[in-house]
């Protein structure tokens, strides 16, 4: 019995089969041996490949030539697999310098200015080789470049416009939602205003350098980089990024309209649109302005020093007396709101509950943001749809306020008399304790 | 004569006269400190207080995380009187916590608890542990954000109990986060379970002080004077409820119960979250322990001082025995109990202007 028990245990699976078990040992040392001389010839040949005499060689020159193999660390395309030689060609594996910047291995050298949206454009510009990174990225960036004034002056030869290595950088290149990259979107006005706040950089082209002080005033840029609101514009949201051209006048509207679509929209259908098409004013900017534009205030609409209708309407046109009714209407709907505010608050400090009707005055000053849109519309009629329901809502929760404070009027009332009987009642209780005890004080007890 | 007939009937049945002749003779110390005397009735009588107006809240309030908050403010706005009862009822319970302290430290202070009223100390230890637990469960039913909060951070302490903590966590809250379920089942405890236990607890309580009577200080042992429980120690309560009645119209008219903003799980908590004022000076002696004490967690062992602490208030009873043949020991007492008192007290000031 256990000798056939030890004959059974001398055969083993092994592979698959029922072998003896010396016979598996033999085939497992022979399995073992296989593979570690595979990995020894793949490490070898991925070490081969993976080596980079460019970024060698190039690390240990000092100066401009060996900036590019240092600042490539932080690349976005060495981190995902491409070297020196995917944009440049030749032979990385090679040590002598001849050989590895051999031509017939495709070695290009650095590329003439005016080739750089092509050479670029041979990767970007292919689906399906940039699919394996990103598929989302768009594939158009050189067409949209030919289209830039950039990309259509670099076509005449002028080689002092902006290529894709002046905004994205040369061989430190990352990734756009990197907070380091220098087209990340805190950074863009930056990379913008280094060419274009050049005055003798621009003097050729003939166009103003005050762009950037004017949008670092801007409303714009007080989102951006105070309340780091990277969705507030910066210079590519209105002028493009790849195709980068000042919008026409005609196209103003479609630039601003892009966020502010309603407004557009109403000064689209508005009776000011064909008055500045045949003016030739570039619609939102004649009001608001371009670069710096201000946060938009009250004082802007109506008749006043500040207002910027009076720039076109003399007293007595028409235009005149409407941006007086609109301006009127909002600031009387901002008092109401301001006198319900006032009486909730008062209420509220003396202990009322009135966190309702204050909700519902959210309602009224919904009213007047809704009202500061509609002045695009340039008709009282339209403004005074939103205003008489937000001013029924005003009136409504000043009653609140009112009706809070009779309460605690009546309550504070109401506690002067309760606390007359009550102190009436505990005097009444004493007088009769004292009357108690006093006979119990005459009579004799065994206290 | 009808009502006297029906004063027999009852009396025949009731034995009303044997319990009033009972009443007539029963006698109260006086002496110099007989003034703390009042403050376990005057617990009693805000228990009464918020026994009523917490039945009469319960007419419109509804437990569930959608209507708790609108519930509240429907009693506060349109309800007749609404905001008088639900003030009371929070300014109550928050005199009433105030009377109780007072109260235990009285007796404490007086060795109230030494033989034979070990056992009317216990109770009243349990009472102070349901008081609080009535505060904590009552803190979250009007649903607003500071309270929502408050209980978020007052169950963590509680999950960070060693061993029973995540236990004792999922139990408060009925579940893994501060919900609806939570403000069920704290209205459950609020309601029913602490109400059934108090009522026990309290008739027990009052049971033994009854049978015992009033406790005299063994300084005023060999001097004093008595008075009638009936009618003179029921006149002068009478008069101190009655002035309590005034406090709590006065507070409730002046200083309303605030409602706040609806809680919302999803919103950050707001800034300076605070618990309930009697829970304040646990809370900020908690903010001040290190994060870590040796191997240990700083939170943990805070807690762990606090549930030794208050298991220790049972067994002072069977600790301090036979003080005045112990005076050293006595001494040890009365230094624990002032130390406490300021602690309490400084801790909870620093807590309050955090």
């Amino acid at each position: 019995m256990g000798k056939k028990q030890s004959s059974t245990q001398a055969v083993k699976v092994c592979a698959g089969y029922r072998a003896p078990r010396n016979h598996c040992r033999s085939r497992a040392a022979g399995q073992l041996l296989t593979a570690i001389v595979i990995t020894l010839i793949l490490a070898s040949d991925s070490a081969a490949q993976n080596k980079s005499s460019c970024i060698e060689c190039h690390t240990r020159i000092e100066g401009k030539i060996g900036d590019p193999a240092r600042s490539i660390q932080d690349d976005i395309h060495l981190s995902r697999g491409l070297s020196c030689n995917d944009c440049h060609g030749g032979d990385p594996t090679q040590d002598e310098k001849v050989a590895a910047k051999d031509p017939r291995k495709g070695y290009l050298g650095r590329p003439r200015t005016v080739d750089i949206p092509a050479f670029c454009g041979k990767c970007h510009n292919d689906a399906n080789f940039m699919k394996r990174f990103n598929p989302a990225l768009r594939v158009d960036q050189e067409k949209e470049y030919s289209t830039s004034v950039h990309g259509q002056l670099l076509q005449t030869g002028n080689e002092k416009v902006a290529t894709c290595i002046s905004c994205h950088g040369v061989h430190g290149i990352r990734a756009i939602s990197d907070a380091l990259s220098s087209v990340y979107p805190l950074n863009v006005a930056d990379t913008c205003a280094k060419c274009h706040s050049e005055a003798a950089r621009m003097a050729e082209f003939k166009i103003p350098t005050d762009q950037y002080d004017k949008y670092k005033r801007s409303v714009h840029a007080k989102a951006l980089y105070e309340r780091q609101d990277l969705s507030a514009p910066t210079c590519n949201d209105c002028h493009g990024n790849h195709g980068a051209a000042p919008p026409g006048i005609a196209s103003v509207a479609n630039v601003c309209g892009q966020c502010h679509a309603r407004q557009a929209e109403l000064f689209q259908a508005s009776a000011h649109k064909v008055a500045f098409d045949n003016l030739g004013f570039g619609e939102c900017i004649k009001c608001h302005n371009n670069h710096d534009i201000a946060a938009p205030t009250d004082e802007l609409l109506g008749t006043g020093d500040k207002s910027v209708c009076v720039s076109c309407h003399k007293q007595g046109d028409k235009g005149f007396v409407v941006a007086g009714e609109m301006r009127g209407r909002i600031d009387d709907l901002l008092v109401q709101i301001d006198k319900s505010q006032s009486i909730l608050d008062r209420a509220e400090r003396a202990g009322m509950e009135v966190s309702r009707p204050k909700f519902e005055l959210r309602d009224a000053i919904d009213g007047v943001t809704h009202a500061r849109v509609l002045i695009h519309t340039s008709s009282t009629l339209e403004v005074d749809k939103v205003i008489g329901p937000a001013s029924s809502v005003a009136e409504k929760t000043y009653q609140a306020g009112e009706e809070a404070l009779a309460e605690l009027n009546f309550r504070r009332k109401g506690l002067v008399v309760s606390l007359f009987f009550i102190l009436f009642l505990a005097a009444v209780v004493y007088l009769k304790l004292r009357q108690i005890e006093s006979r119990q004080a005459a009579q004799p007890t065994a206290q | 004569m009808k009502i006297e007939s029906i004063g027999r009937w009852l009396d025949e049945r009731l034995s009303i006269s044997t319990i009033a002749r009972t009443a007539q003779k029963k006698e109260v110390p006086l002496h110099r400190q007989s003034l703390w005397y009042y403050f376990g009735g005057m617990t009693l009588f805000l228990f009464v207080v918020q026994v009523v107006t917490g039945i009469l809240l319960l007419l419109y309030y509804r437990p569930s995380a959608e209507n708790a908050f609108e519930s509240v403010q429907f009693i506060m706005t349109e309800v007749k009187f609404g905001w008088l009862i639900r003030s009371i009822h929070s300014w109550s319970a928050n005199l009433m916590i105030l009377t109780l302290f007072i109260h235990m430290f009285s007796v404490y202070f007086m060795r109230a608890y030494n033989r034979p009223r070990e056992l009317t100390w216990v109770t009243g230890v349990v009472l102070l542990f349901l008081s609080v637990g009535f505060g904590f469960s009552g803190y979250l039913l009007p649903w607003n954000e500071v309270s929502f909060f408050a209980t978020k951070v007052g169950t963590d302490i509680a999950g960070d109990i060693p061993v029973v903590g995540k236990t004792m966590l999922r139990f408060l809250r009925g579940g893994d986060e501060v919900t609806g379920a939570t403000l069920t089942r704290f209205f459950g405890f609020h309601v029913a379970v602490l109400p059934a236990l108090a009522t026990v607890f309290i008739g027990a309580h009052v049971l033994l002080v009854q049978l015992h009577g009033m406790h005299v200080p063994a300084r005023y042992e060999k001097n004093y004077r008595r008075m009638k429980f009936f009618p003179n120690f029921i006149m002068r309560d009478l008069i101190g409820w009655i002035l309590a009645i005034g406090v709590l119209a006065a507070l409730a008219a002046i200083f309303p119960w605030e409602l706040g903003v609806k809680a919302d799980a999803f919103a950050p908590a707001p800034a300076g979250i605070k618990p309930e004022w009697y829970f304040l000076f646990m809370f900020q002696t908690l903010k001040y322990i290190p994060a870590k004490i040796l191997f240990f967690d700083g939170e943990v062992i805070g807690i762990l001082f606090f549930t030794l602490a208050g298991a220790a208030l049972f067994v002072i009873p069977f600790i301090n025995r036979l003080p005045e043949q112990f005076p050293r020991r006595r001494k040890i007492f009365n230094l624990i109990g002032v130390i406490a008192i300021l602690y309490i007290a400084i801790m909870t000031v620093v807590g309050y202007l955090a």
